[in-house]
């Protein structure tokens, strides 16, 4: 089957005008996840793009798949019936920082300790950029927009901490303007079994231009990022040249080589690691001690919600003797007048 | 049986259960009121129990009741008062007293009416029934308490399950008392308690020794009699509202070809919808316990866009939390069945208790020009056709249909002659057949449903959603557009009249006073009114099912008497409607907003007066 879907990313483009403002970091997102689909051997009428509200929301109308645009923060939900009520469909969400993580917060986390088979792919962009940059809960503390013109006096959510501490399964973290590497990562959810949530680092070029510069300026960008791969070190550096090892039960980066530590010292990304300790160290590596971390940081096979309930609905359909409505009226205690 | 007893036979007759929240009452009700239609009675039952699962011991506030009348004859409601009461405490006494028939029967645990328990219930006196001037009523202590513990004396049990099985004591008792047999309540205990043999024993042993005592008893209290029914043969079961509820959309999902879905968050008192389809995963019902009531409607708002059939229930409060979403539905224009099973409002409110009054809710209580079709179940067993109705509208309309139904209804059991799916109509769900022509938001011309192509289906991609689109399903900003999309939406809702049954009357089609009523309040204006044509007086009835849109013929039938009046349990929602819709008539009204339904003797006594005025 997979060999006879040629699909390339033109199958996956809408007629609809793409409306994201000139310079917006959705166009590449855009771009990345038409090209993964075109990858991934499923067949085009077996995508569903479930958005709630937003300006990523938008995007079930620059994709030529099924798509549903829905209401603030319950794209979650709406995508977990959608998976429910047909497995055999791969849903993708498409979410912003605001979607998620505020309005639709108990959703989203819920989706994930489920571990319903969809992928989230999360736009955080820090700021509410459709309603003209007010702050959202990935927003830094201290950080003035126009509902915080003295600065936020809140702690934003780390959404990886969020994931891990809702039991989730799959975590990965891209930078919009890295196409290829996104690309890579949505396929990798895409493959995943389970929730897969995707953050993607995206520029909004008009309310909060440059929030990611310092990690995505593609000339810092292999001194700012380490690329995680399962079963890999982790190195990263101009020249490959740094790691990350583990002192005291806390991460820390060292030279490799001359004078500084071996390539044995290094650790080495577990992806699979259940326990989630040094993935959770992973995810809250921060800029300028650290880099920080991209690529798939967990993915733990688990047992997934829409499986489960299918082996339910089978196990019930073998072992009952009732088969069909009628029969359901008929069982238990009746009697006939006659 | 040698020993003499006054026999009185009775056309119908109604009884209480009543004791603390945990004293197992619900279930002496249900397998009493089981065991009197197995007898071949028409029966009708009303739960009435508290919000607080085990609310203070002794207390008014924690007092749990089921009433069930019984009758030979057609039996519509639980009847307005008690003829006998079964107070297993004075609280229960206290509660209760204003639901009975005057010169009725009380038996009462005579072990519990101690200083103690007079305290915990506000009694001032040691003599409640004085207190409560319960005087003329036939009052018969039974030393329950003390009679379960000697039953059970040498079993190796401990004190809190022997005063558990107190109820069992009360329900032998009754039985006798009503001439039930015991068989169909020992293979009842017998099935849930096989495995425990301890327990099994002891609630067998309770049950005889309570109807053993009330044999025993005989030269204090007349036995009943109450013959079975001539009712229309056929299958019959006991069925409560929320299980024919839960029912009928099982019925329309395998009518229509379809997978059901239910994505539903726990709610009282429509929490049994979603548990009696959780329960039939054989029938391959996909069940999803959403985190929240938005939750609840937007997973079936998936399902719906996905090709279920797709149903959320909820109550109320809930309703309210699932608003917005339900507006998604309406602009999507998705096959949706949303249940509300309402209870006394606004806010908690009266969670257990029975009311009308989210009917304005459920037409307008959303953002934006947004109709959606309305239907309401009127008795415990046409939640059934009422649920399968609701979805046929759905998928043949692509519209959501919100079915409301009640408390009362909900929680309330009778017996039904049971549906088969060879004679429920045909269901012709809107799937989209042609790729070459399909769009999103092409309509039928005549009933203005679009067509249904869902994720899977080959060459029929599209996209949706909550913005407004035009009839291509682009998303459009025109004013123009704004405005036919809203007039379409609302005349595809109207159309629906077109396949809805016409407003029938009870009783002549004109006359002195027409009684309007709609929802789970069937029971009540169809016994009042009935009473009152056999004595002559010129009322007929109008119940309505189909709020919105209303049947075609109901301006026909409303000019064709000198006064109407609209009963509800509200302050006036589906009169301040009909003033809306059908402008030309003076409506008078009668509500009651007491988290109860209504009595016959009330709206005899006002259906008399406005006729005389």
């Amino acid at each position: 089957m997979q060999d006879t879907l040629n699909y390339t990313l033109k199958d996956f483009k809408s007629e609809n005008e793409v409306r994201w403002c000139p310079g917006c970091g959705d166009h590449a997102v855009l771009n990345a996840i038409q090209k993964a689909m075109a990858n991934l051997g499923v067949r085009h009428e077996d995508f569903a793009v479930i958005s709630g509200i937003g300006c990523s929301s938008r995007f079930p109308y620059y994709m030529s798949t099924y798509g549903f645009h829905t209401i603030h923060g319950r794209a979650a939900a709406i995508a977990s019936g959608v998976k429910c009520a047909n497995p055999k469909l791969m849903v993708w969400e498409i979410t912003g920082d605001g979607d998620a993580l505020a309005i639709g917060g108990n959703h989203f986390i819920h989706a994930i300790r489920r571990n319903i088979d969809f992928n989230i792919i999360l736009f955080n962009n820090k700021i509410y950029g459709l309603t003209k940059g007010q702050y959202s809960p990935t927003t830094d503390r201290g950080f003035v927009t126009k509902t915080s013109p003295m600065g936020t006096i809140e702690d934003p959510f780390v959404p990886g901490q969020l994931v891990l501490g809702a039991g989730g399964t799959f975590f990965a973290r891209c930078v919009d303007n890295n196409l290829k590497h996104s690309q890579e990562v949505f396929e990798e959810a895409a493959k995943f079994k389970g929730t897969s949530v995707v953050e993607v680092l995206q520029n909004c070029v008009i309310f909060n231009d440059g929030v990611h510069e310092a990690i995505s300026d593609p000339k810092t960008r292999e001194e700012h990022q380490i690329f995680l791969k399962h079963g890999e070190p982790m190195i990263f550096g101009n020249n490959k040249d740094k790691g990350i090892t583990m002192e005291k039960g806390k991460l820390k980066v060292v030279q490799i080589g001359e004078g500084g530590a071996n390539l044995e010292d290094i650790l080495v990304h577990d992806a699979t690691d259940q326990d989630g300790f040094l993935q959770h160290s992973l995810i809250n590596m921060k800029l300028p001690d650290f880099p920080v971390a991209m690529g798939v940081i967990r993915a733990v096979p688990s047992k997934v919600y829409n499986e489960a309930m299918d082996a339910q609905i089978a196990e019930a359909k073998a072992k009952s003797k009732i088969t069909s409505i009628d029969q359901l009226l008929s069982s238990g205690n009746t009697w006939t007048v006659e | 049986m040698s020993i003499e007893t006054k026999v009185i036979e009775l056309e119908e007759v109604s009884i209480r259960f009543s004791g603390d929240s945990g004293d197992g009452m619900q279930l002496t009700g249900t397998l009493f009121s089981d065991t009197s239609s197995l007898l071949g009675n028409d029966i009708s039952t009303f739960p009435d129990y508290p919000s607080e699962i085990r609310a203070p011991q002794g207390t008014v506030a924690g007092v749990s009741g089921f009433q069930i009348q019984f009758g030979n004859k057609k039996v519509s409601t639980p009847g307005d008062l008690a003829h006998v009461l079964v107070a297993m405490n004075p609280a229960a006494v206290k509660a209760n007293a204003k639901f009975m028939n005057p010169g009725g029967t009380i038996f009462y645990d005579s072990d519990s009416f101690n200083q103690k328990n007079f305290e915990k219930a506000k009694f001032t006196t040691d003599d409640p029934f004085t207190e409560l001037n319960l005087i003329d009523f036939n009052k018969v202590p039974v030393p329950i308490t003390q009679l379960t513990r000697e039953a059970l004396k040498d079993l190796e049990i401990d004190n809190k399950s022997i005063l558990r099985s107190k109820n069992m004591f009360a329900l032998g008792l009754i039985c006798w008392v009503f001439s039930r047999p015991l068989d169909y309540i020992e293979n009842y205990i017998t099935k849930k308690f096989g495995k425990k043999e301890l327990v099994l024993e002891s609630n067998l042993r309770v049950l005889h020794a309570g109807y053993n005592y009330a044999w025993n008893l005989q030269h204090m209290t007349p036995r009943y009699v109450v013959h079975p029914a001539p009712i229309e043969k056929g299958l019959y079961r006991n069925i409560s509202g929320n299980v024919a509820t839960a029912w009928g959309l099982l019925a329309a999902a395998e009518k229509a070809g379809l997978e059901l879905f239910i994505g539903s968050y726990p709610i009282t008192p429509a929490t049994e919808v979603l548990q009696a389809l959780s329960e039939r995963k054989d029938l391959g019902v996909k069940s999803f316990q959403a985190e929240d009531e938005i939750a609840g409607i937007c997973t079936t708002i998936g399902a719906a866009f996905a090709g279920d059939l797709a149903v959320t229930s909820t109550s109320g409060p809930g309703f309210a939390l699932k608003s917005e979403a339900l507006g998604l539905g309406v602009i999507a224009e998705l096959p949706l069945v949303v249940v509300n099973v309402q209870r006394g409002g606004p806010s908690t409110g009266l969670p257990t208790k029975t009311e009308q009054s989210d009917l304005m809710q459920t037409l307008y209580g959303r953002n934006g020009e947004s109709p959606v079709v309305v239907v309401a179940a009127s008795t415990p067993s046409d939640c059934f056709h009422y649920a399968y109705m609701s979805a046929k509208i759905a998928l043949e309309r692509m519209v959501p249909v919100v079915l409301l139904t009640d408390g009362f209804l909900g929680n309330g059991t009778e017996p039904w002659k049971v549906t088969l799916l060879a004679d429920l109509p045909p269901i012709t769900p809107r799937f989209a057949k042609d790729v070459t022509t399909y769009k999103p938001y092409k309509r039928d011309p005549k009933t203005l449903a679009r067509e249904w192509a869902f994720p899977g289906m080959e060459g029929f991609q599209h996209r949706i959603g909550g913005l407004e689109k035009d009839a291509a399903g682009n998303v459009s900003h025109d004013p123009a557009n704004h405005q036919l999309m809203c007039e379409i939406r609302r005349d595809k809702v109207e159309a629906v009249a077109d396949m809805l049954p016409l407003l029938e009357v009870v009783g002549e089609t004109s006359g002195d006073l027409l009684v309007v009523g709609w929802g789970g309040t069937l029971g009540h204006l169809d016994t009042a009114v009935r009473e009152l044509q056999t004595k002559g007086t010129k009322v007929s009835l109008a119940h309505f099912n189909y709020i919105k849109p209303l049947p075609a013929n109901t301006a026909e039938v409303f000019s064709k008497f000198d006064k109407i009046v609209v009963c509800e349990l509200n302050l006036g929602q589906f009169v301040g409607y009909l003033r809306d819709k059908m402008p030309d008539y003076k409506y008078h009204q009668f509500n009651k907003v007491q988290g109860l339904p209504f009595t016959i003797h009330e709206l005899s006594a006002h259906f008399l007066k406005l006729i005389a005025e």
